[in-house]
């Protein structure tokens, strides 16, 4: 069997190359993650808000009311696709596709073992940066096309926050760069061997842990889609399957950050025992626990307090630390 | 903007998220509280105000405490109380009850029936739930409640 399925593959890529096999495999491989990762992460919410709240949360769905998500993403499937009258068609038709799209891309350079990337991209820290990025066009796209003033309030919201966010998120991330001596993923989880860079660089792994949570649009810093001031903000003329794509971005994006924060300062795959990408799962869900945690702990900041904490505290620590690191290495 | 260029304030601000962080984690570790309720029904307590229902006498359980004086229906501000006919019987001293009709749908639990009632016949039943479809099925009566709580 093994057997036949390599012989198939070779003659595959006697056409079309390895590297192209490599990819699709790797790219099904990455869809299968997002969307099981999705799954878990809106039954792990409800189920970490209801323990905080001491209650249950979902129960009646399958064991623990694991099968949940599952009977959600049906509800939703089977929900009509409403489109308001006034909306821009085109924007707000592509605004759904377009915030899932970058977040499968950022997953090409993350490292889940030694030997599990999709491609090891030699700036793959700027590739995911770049992409992660691109998740603010879309949500300006859906705010502008809905037509609609929450949408619009939390889509401008959105923006002067991710554009606030992004430089502390880059400029703490540098520090781990200049250490590490590379852009790769692999390399810098490679230079993690003796000690995790949180140790090196406390400062910046926590602003880049604030960065991220205000870049996921998570509480304390969930503005653009505050439920309590803006209906549901970006997202509040969307139904069914493409209000689930935003949704599903909004998990994945969180999986990506935990898995940065992961790759750059808790050393990645590494650990004893236990195979690599078992470590790179419980340390990812480790951080994703902490953004639910926080979500149920910390009430939202105000607008004004947001963007302050960003050019007023974190931008000039992180570029503080980047000094003294710089400083420091070249002594 | 005292606060983002004070040190000591924001050292201060962060131990108090850290301080909110260790709240929540200990409810988080904390025993559930909530009952599931169809499949467990908490104790109600005995201040519960349901309907009304009618007490056994206790040296014959065949009938109740109630001597069909009326008090109750007098009393009654809302006139839920639509009826209270009783009869007597051969070789009884007191009258014994036979209709007692309750319209639960003006009744609004104010006590004044089982405060009034003489004989302490009245009490309020720990039924929570009464539910109907219409009109009618907020009639109750008490006596035919009685009876079928007797039978339990």
């Amino acid at each position: 069997m093994i057997a036949q399925i390599e012989q198939a593959a070779a003659q595959i890529a006697g056409i079309v190359g390895w590297e192209t096999i490599r990819i699709v495999v790797g790219l099904v491989g990455v869809l299968v993650v997002v969307l099981v990762n999705a799954l878990v992460l809106t039954w792990a919410e409800r189920k970490v808000s209801g323990h905080i709240q001491r209650r249950i949360g979902p129960k009646e769905v399958g064991p623990f009311g694991l099968l949940q998500p599952i009977a959600d993403t049906i509800k939703l499937l089977a929900k009509e696709l409403l489109t308001p009258q006034n909306v821009e068609k085109p924007l707000y038709l592509l605004a759904p596709t377009l915030i899932f799209v970058p977040v499968l891309v950022s997953f090409i350079v993350i490292p889940f073992d030694s030997y599990l990337q999709v491609k090891d991209i030699n700036v793959g820290i700027l590739v995911i940066l770049a992409f992660s990025s691109l998740s603010v066009l879309s949500i300006l796209i859906a705010g502008l096309g809905s037509n609609n003033k929450y949408s619009l309030i939390g889509s401008l919201r959105s923006v002067a926050q991710n554009i606030a966010y992004e430089i502390p998120l880059l400029l703490s991330l540098l520090a781990v760069v200049l250490m590490a001596g590379s852009l790769s993923l692999k390399d810098i989880v490679e230079a993690q061997k003796g000690l995790w860079y949180v140790v090196y660089q406390p400062i910046a792994f926590l602003v880049f842990f604030v960065a991220s949570v205000a870049e996921t649009n998570r509480t304390p810093f969930d503005l653009p889609e505050a439920e309590s001031e803006l209906v549901a903000g970006f997202h509040t003329e969307y139904s069914g399957m493409r209000f689930a794509l935003f949704f599903l971005a909004e998990y994945t994006n969180m999986f990506i950050v935990s898995a940065m924060i992961t790759t750059f300062f808790l050393g990645g795959y590494g650990g004893p025992i236990l195979p690599g990408f078992v470590w790179f799962f419980i340390k990812t869900y480790l951080l994703v626990f902490v953004f639910l945690w926080f979500r149920w702990t910390f009430p939202r900041v105000r607008f004004d307090q947001l963007l302050n904490v960003s050019w007023k505290l974190l931008i000039p620590l992180s570029l503080l630390n980047l000094l003294v690191t710089g400083g420091i290495l070249k002594i | 903007m005292s606060g983002l260029t004070n040190p000591a304030a924001i050292i201060k601000g962060a131990y108090s998220l850290i301080v909110g962080l260790g709240v929540t984690i200990k409810a988080f570790f904390r025993p559930v509280v909530t009952s599931q309720y169809p499949r467990e029904v908490i104790d109600i307590s005995p201040r519960f105000r349901g309907h009304t229902k009618l007490v056994g006498d206790p040296e014959n359980p065949e009938r109740t405490l109630c001597i069909v004086c009326g008090m109750c229906q007098k009393s009654c501000p809302s006139g839920a109380i639509k009826k209270v006919e009783g009869e007597k019987k051969e070789g009884e001293k007191k009258k014994t009850l036979t209709t007692y009709i309750l319209d639960f749908t003006t009744c609004s639990q104010c006590g004044i029936c089982v405060e009034v009632c003489p004989t302490d016949a009245l009490a309020f039943s720990a039924d929570y739930n009464p539910v109907g479809f219409s009109r009618e099925d907020c009639r109750y009566d008490l006596v035919n409640e009685y009876e079928q709580r007797r039978a339990l």
